[in-house]
């Protein structure tokens, strides 16, 4: 295999240019980040990345894009479920609409979610009635890092879905199992590693997220600030330090996402390799 | 197998293989009302809103000078950025497909990178790459180059951030393609370029259309990373994104949302030209196994 593969041409240039390429746009930039932060002492680096205001604003990261994903996990799963499964009139458009958080700007999904939930937009005059308030809340954040972040748990459960062999839901059946158990003990556990891959997608997308979510939370510092957004006010006041240790700690949580999300990926494979 | 013959004729086998009728509607409502809240009613604000003014103040809004403007730059960035990246795509999933060599994953690992990055940090990264307090910054000034608060500021964030797109459309069609044609063709005598243009180009065409369509939609929407390293001067480093915000932001809704629109627009022809390409490529790739 290895010998059939050499008599292809242009490996060499190839590999330089890829290594060259990646070095310049993106290896030399991103070394800025640990370059600058080594600039600070340990004590000014602690300092800033504790600081109340950063705390709240990493809680909020956190926990509303916790809160997104889990609303993808749960309605991800859900659309899987009800594109693969049933067949109904539209069921085309739904799928294909379905990446359109991957294709429409983050600006003008953040405007459009905005109005629909201000006081006086079609969703907003509404929930506003029953004593809802979505827009300028961190409920509003859940809401757009909901948006950006759809795409991913229906998009890795849909092929394992597909693929996943009906043979065993009819042993399960045949064995005299309810649909309920057939579903919560034989086709869920299936799910699980693509599960938590689009889940790990979802909220690590959300962690980093600015622009949908910049016009809807109303960015008030304590309460609805996200860590991206404290990070770009650092930089409008010339805090480059402050705003590249906020930073750095936000690129290490993302590194260590990836590996997650790497895991999971083989832990799925393994599993679609048993026979 | 007998069993699972006379349970599936069974007159209840719909009930134990699958949900009752009622459940399954009950959760298509369910998913379709997701859909229509969280997708469908966002994408029809943009245009519902765009066009509340009807038409001619439509057209007034985005034949406005700066709106104009930021069309152009846009136009612009979009114009170096994806080309730039095409090539880049196609090389690295050259390497990537066709070649086994040390290090391999760890490369796969870095084209994905800026996927896991926040834009805001995308934008950062420049700023303290070029800005004036950054490593490059001073010696810069002496030249009177401006890179960072420009448009080449922005050009390079959108690069950056942009620079997945085609790669990671095209390693997993050149990788189930395998080499058999390419070393057919090299053996009957054909050069590199010959072999790449005559036989990998027209297999990986669907593919590589998607790559672009998808990376070009990003370089002209990106948001966060190019509102950090743009000056923000309306009518010279302000993309269509951020002359969204900026309309936005004075109440100028109608504007806003005009000029949104065409990025709207250009999102719903990128899941066009998905949905197409995933049609030819599905005919194309069952073509190929026979």
């Amino acid at each position: 295999m290895r010998k059939s593969k050499n008599i292809l041409p242009g490996f060499g240039p190839s590999l330089g240019y890829t290594v060259t390429y990646i070095s310049l746009v993106l290896l030399i930039p991103l070394a800025m980040v640990f370059l600058k932060t080594f600039t600070m002492s340990w004590e000014s680096f602690w300092k800033t990345v504790t600081d109340p205001r950063v705390l709240a604003s990493y809680r909020l990261s956190f926990t509303a894009s916790f809160a997104g994903a889990a609303l993808n996990g749960i309605f991800g799963l859900l659309l899987a479920w009800v594109l693969v499964r049933y067949r109904f009139p539209g069921q085309k458009i739904i799928d294909a609409l379905l990446d359109l958080p991957f294709a429409m700007p983050t600006a003008v999904a953040g405007i459009s979610l905005t109005t629909l939930y201000s006081a006086n937009g079609w969703f907003g005059q509404h929930l506003e009635r029953i004593g809802i308030k979505v827009a300028y809340t961190p409920l509003g954040i859940v809401v757009a890092l909901t948006f950006i972040g759809l795409p991913f748990v229906v998009r890795t459960i849909q092929p394992v879905l597909q693929d996943l062999d009906k043979e065993y839901e009819e042993a399960a059946a045949s064995l005299g199992a309810s649909r309920w158990q057939t579903f919560s003990r034989v086709i869920f556990p299936a799910l699980v590693p693509s599960w938590l891959t689009g889940f790990t997608l979802a909220f690590a997308r959300a962690l980093g997220e600015y622009g949908s979510v910049v016009f809807i939370s109303g960015n008030m510092p304590m309460r609805t600030e996200i860590a991206p957004l404290l990070i770009r006010t650092k930089l409008e006041q010339f805090d480059y330090t402050g705003a590249t240790a906020i930073a750095l700690v936000m690129m290490i949580i993302s590194f260590i996402l990836l590996l997650i999300i790497n895991l999971l990926q083989s832990w799925n494979r393994r599993r679609l390799a048993q026979p | 197998m007998q069993d699972i013959k006379r349970l599936q004729k069974h007159p209840k086998a719909e009930c134990i293989l699958s949900e009752p009728v009622w459940f399954q509607w009950v959760l298509i409502g369910v998913a379709v009302g997701f859909v229509i809240i969280f997708l469908i009613a966002p994408l029809l604000m943009v245009f519902g809103q765009a066009l509340a003014k009807g038409w001619g103040a439509y057209w007034e809004a985005i034949r406005e000078p700066d709106s104009f403007k930021a069309i152009q730059l846009t136009l612009l960035t979009a114009a170096i950025s994806v080309p730039l990246n095409l090539i880049f795509g196609v090389v690295a999933a050259w390497l990537i497909a066709k070649f086994d060599f040390w290090g391999k994953n760890f490369l796969l690992t870095l084209i994905d990178l800026p996927f896991a990055i926040s834009p805001i940090i995308s934008g950062l990264i420049f700023v303290l790459l070029f800005g004036m307090q950054g490593l490059l910054g001073p010696w810069l000034s002496q030249y009177n180059i401006k890179i960072v608060f420009a448009v080449p500021g922005i050009i390079l964030a959108t690069v950056f951030v942009t620079f997945p797109f085609v790669a990671r459309e095209l390693i997993p069609v050149m990788q189930s393609l395998g080499s058999e044609e390419e070393e057919a063709a090299l053996v009957l005598g054909a050069n590199g370029w010959q072999t790449f243009f005559k036989v990998t180009l027209p297999n990986i065409k669907w593919g590589l259309l998607y790559g672009v369509i998808l990376c070009n939609a990003r370089a002209m929407g990106e948001f966060g990373a190019v509102s950090v390293v743009s000056g923000h001067i309306r009518g010279q480093t302000n993309t269509i994104p951020l002359q969204v915000e900026i309309l936005y932001n004075e109440y100028n809704f109608t504007a806003a949302f005009a000029v949104a629109s065409l990025l709207a627009f250009l999102a719903l022809v990128t899941l066009i030209v998905k949905h197409v390409v995933e049609w030819k490529s599905g005919r194309h790739l069952s073509g190929t196994l026979h």
